[in-house]
């Protein structure tokens, strides 16, 4: 096969910090013909006509309107992972280009970091892990305690394929389930994970022990959780990230930590990534920070490499696409 | 039945004759309530307040350090021991300076800690609280396997580091759901693991002294498994049998050999089942990939350890159980045992010298 003969696919680099994987690139150069943006700009005019889709792998390359006009050809953004809101999807959508993710794929992983979690968090495991390595430690004291995961009220806010498998996960613990979603699951959905729906978050927020963030960030759960819904939560009550850093008021939530209005936060996204070095929340002893994990295991990256790969050939054959996104 | 000498025990066993009936009814004067040695409230290594007043609710309780101010009188008060979290020791000389003591009560279902002939010799009882402890220990064996996996304690560090910049792409850990467990012991607390971990639709294997039935099996998706199957096939090891004789330095260097490279090996039973210096060579060799460790021997280990400065090992303090919650029922069931004993009842969970 001819180098020509693959379809050409913009990519940001390779290696380094954020580029695409060097065994995912040998993986792609056996079907696409890949640019990186590198490349590109040293040769705009020529290379920009052949690019027909673009593989965003950890939001780059970012997509501006420049970008767009200087490939005409362009047809499909295959972006990785479940969210879009980094994408313009309207200005891609004024272009013709079509949007592919990764939804299905991160949805195992990220619900099992929303376990993992919980679990740390109540169990107070990383500070455990650290007294039981400290140089000071001399005898493990008594009544050290933390909180039982089991049979404890989970609430889950946002109850889509990720928040679903978290409450498949929570019930093997007998933990009572809530949820709050934008629509109520049937009835059979929830039977098989034990799930109450509670139309207003209040309720959910009221009662339960552990509350788990899992919607996508839009302009609607943009601050979702603010001051209000912290005051309403027990002051036991610890709070899980799992969606987006946006979706929680970050201010409210360093007061509320603060002022001890909740026991603990346990985030593995915040805005921005990473916080700023000098961030309250990284000086609070209650919250357990993870850098963007929820979908980082080896497996999970292969799949989405996949599927991404699948996505733009459909996009390109003009035939349906796997993980469309539609605006 | 003899009748205790107690006024309160005699009437609990109902006996016609000796029945002592309070004078104010529904008030026990407290040297009615049987005494129980305990190590300490509150403290380093005491049992937390609210543990006090529920024991306090059905035995006189008497501290280590007022036995010791008051031997003889203190001595003959004594029934019952409250253990918990292996204080206060039990040795020879305790158990003579107690000629009333009847039954031993720890908290926590292990009792290695326990010298359970001599005190067997003493005709005295233990129990134990099998109860109480599963969901909770049940529980860390899943945290320590998740933390372990998708490397939560190293990202954790990364996120607050000063030194961090920015998150690496290529910074990934590896899949629990979908992977294989081994689970070695498949009593209470195992099963309970197996519950949990069928939910991330992992694939279970056991290994137990006795075959679980086929219902049981079912129930949970696990295959019995040889030992050495086991071990080959697991990407995560989970330990969780009693600590016996036969189970001391069960996985060994021939045990971590037959592991995969790729495996995680995690304890919830006890330090000394596992050759603690075959497994820092392990980990060092990269025989196996990572372990996960509530408990060590000793606890803690030494501050010069090998163990402690492997990245690849997550240990916490044998925290298996300490929940508000367990430390609560395991005092509610180390009560009712306790009190079985001292009214000659059924005993729901005595342990016998093997």
């Amino acid at each position: 096969m001819e180098g020509q003969e693959l379809p050409c696919v913009l990519i940001d680099c390779i290696g380094g910090k954020h580029g695409v994987y060097e065994d995912h690139a040998e993986f792609l150069k056996e079907r696409f013909c890949l640019i990186t943006m590198k490349e590109y700009l040293e040769n705009k005019s020529f290379l920009g006509k052949k690019i027909r889709a673009i593989y965003m792998w950890y939001h780059k390359p970012v997509i501006n309107e420049e970008l767009l006009q200087s490939l005409p050809n362009l047809k499909i953004v295959a972006s990785s992972g479940a969210g879009v809101d980094h994408l313009d999807l309207n200005l891609l959508s004024s272009y013709g280009v079509k949007v592919s993710n990764t939804p299905l794929t991160v949805s195992t992983d990220t619900a099992d970091l929303g376990m993992a979690l919980m679990l740390a968090s109540s169990r107070r495991l990383v500070e455990g892990h650290q007294m039981a390595i400290s140089p000071d430690t001399e005898y493990f004291p008594a009544n050290w305690l933390g909180a039982e995961v089991s049979g404890a009220t989970l609430g889950i806010v946002g109850m889509g394929t990720i928040g679903y498998k978290v409450a498949e996960r929570a019930k093997a613990f007998e933990m009572k389930i809530l949820y709050h979603n934008r629509k109520q699951r049937n009835k059979e959905e929830e039977h098989a994970v034990g799930a109450t729906y509670c139309k207003k978050i209040d309720d959910l927020l009221q009662q339960a022990d552990f509350v788990m963030l899992a919607v996508k960030l839009t302009p609607q759960t943009h601050k979702l959780i603010g001051k209000r819904e912290l005051q309403l939560m027990k002051p036991t009550a610890i709070l899980i990230n799992i969606s987006r850093g946006l979706v929680v008021d970050q201010d409210a939530l360093v007061e509320a930590l603060q002022n001890k209005v909740i026991k603990a936060a346990a985030l593995d996204v915040t805005y921005p990534e990473p916080l700023p070095r000098d961030h309250p929340l990284l000086k609070l002893k209650d919250v357990l920070i993870t850098p963007h994990i929820g979908s980082a295991t080896v497996k999970t990256r292969h799949l989405m490499k996949e599927n991404m790969t699948e996505s733009i050939q459909a996009g390109l054959a003009g035939l349906p696409i796997p993980n469309e996104v539609l605006l | 039945m003899p009748a205790e000498g107690r006024g309160w025990a005699a009437a609990e066993v109902g006996g016609a004759a000796e029945r002592t009936v309070p004078e104010r009814p529904g008030v026990m004067a407290e040297q009615e309530l049987p005494g129980l040695l305990i190590m300490d409230v509150g403290g380093t290594h005491g049992v937390q307040e609210s543990l006090a007043a529920l024991l306090k609710k059905h035995f006189c309780v008497i501290t280590m350090k007022e036995l010791l101010e008051n031997k003889k009188e203190m001595g003959k008060k004594i029934q019952s021991i409250f253990v918990s979290e292996c204080r206060p020791a039990i040795d020879k000389e305790l158990l003579e300076s107690l000629p009333n003591l009847k039954v031993i009560g720890n908290s926590g279902v292990g009792v290695d800690h326990l010298n359970l002939k001599m005190i067997s010799n003493f005709g005295v009882k233990v129990t134990n609280t099998p109860h109480a402890v599963a969901d909770s220990t049940a529980d860390m064996g899943m945290a320590l396997m998740l933390a372990s996996a998708r490397r939560l304690v190293e990202g954790s560090q990364i996120a607050v580091s000063p030194d961090t910049k920015y998150f690496a792409a290529d910074w990934l850990g590896v899949e629990v759901t979908r992977a294989t467990l081994g689970i070695i012991g498949m009593g209470r607390i195992g099963y309970k693991v197996a519950q949990r971990a069928r939910a991330f639709e992992m694939k279970i294997l056991y290994h137990n002294r006795n075959r679980r039935s086929k219902e049981e099996e079912q129930a949970v998706g696990a295959c019995y498994s040889e030992m050495e199957d086991l071990l080959q096939q697991s990407d995560f090891v989970m330990l969780v049998v009693n600590l016996t004789p036969e189970t001391e330095k069960l996985i060994g260097k021939k045990e971590l050999g037959l592991m995969k490279h790729t495996a995680t090996l995690i304890n919830i039973s006890r330090g000394a089942v596992i050759d603690q210096d075959a497994l820092v060579e392990a980990l060092q060799n990269k025989t196996i990939k990572a372990a996960a460790l509530d408990v060590t021997y000793p606890e803690p280990l030494p501050r010069n350890h090998p163990l402690l400065k492997l990245n690849n090992v997550i240990i916490t303090p044998h925290i298996g159980t300490a929940t508000v919650q367990a430390t609560h029922m395991m005092a509610e069931e180390a009560i009712a045992n306790m009190l079985s004993v001292l009214k000659c009842q059924p005993i729901p969970s005595e342990v016998f010298p093997q």
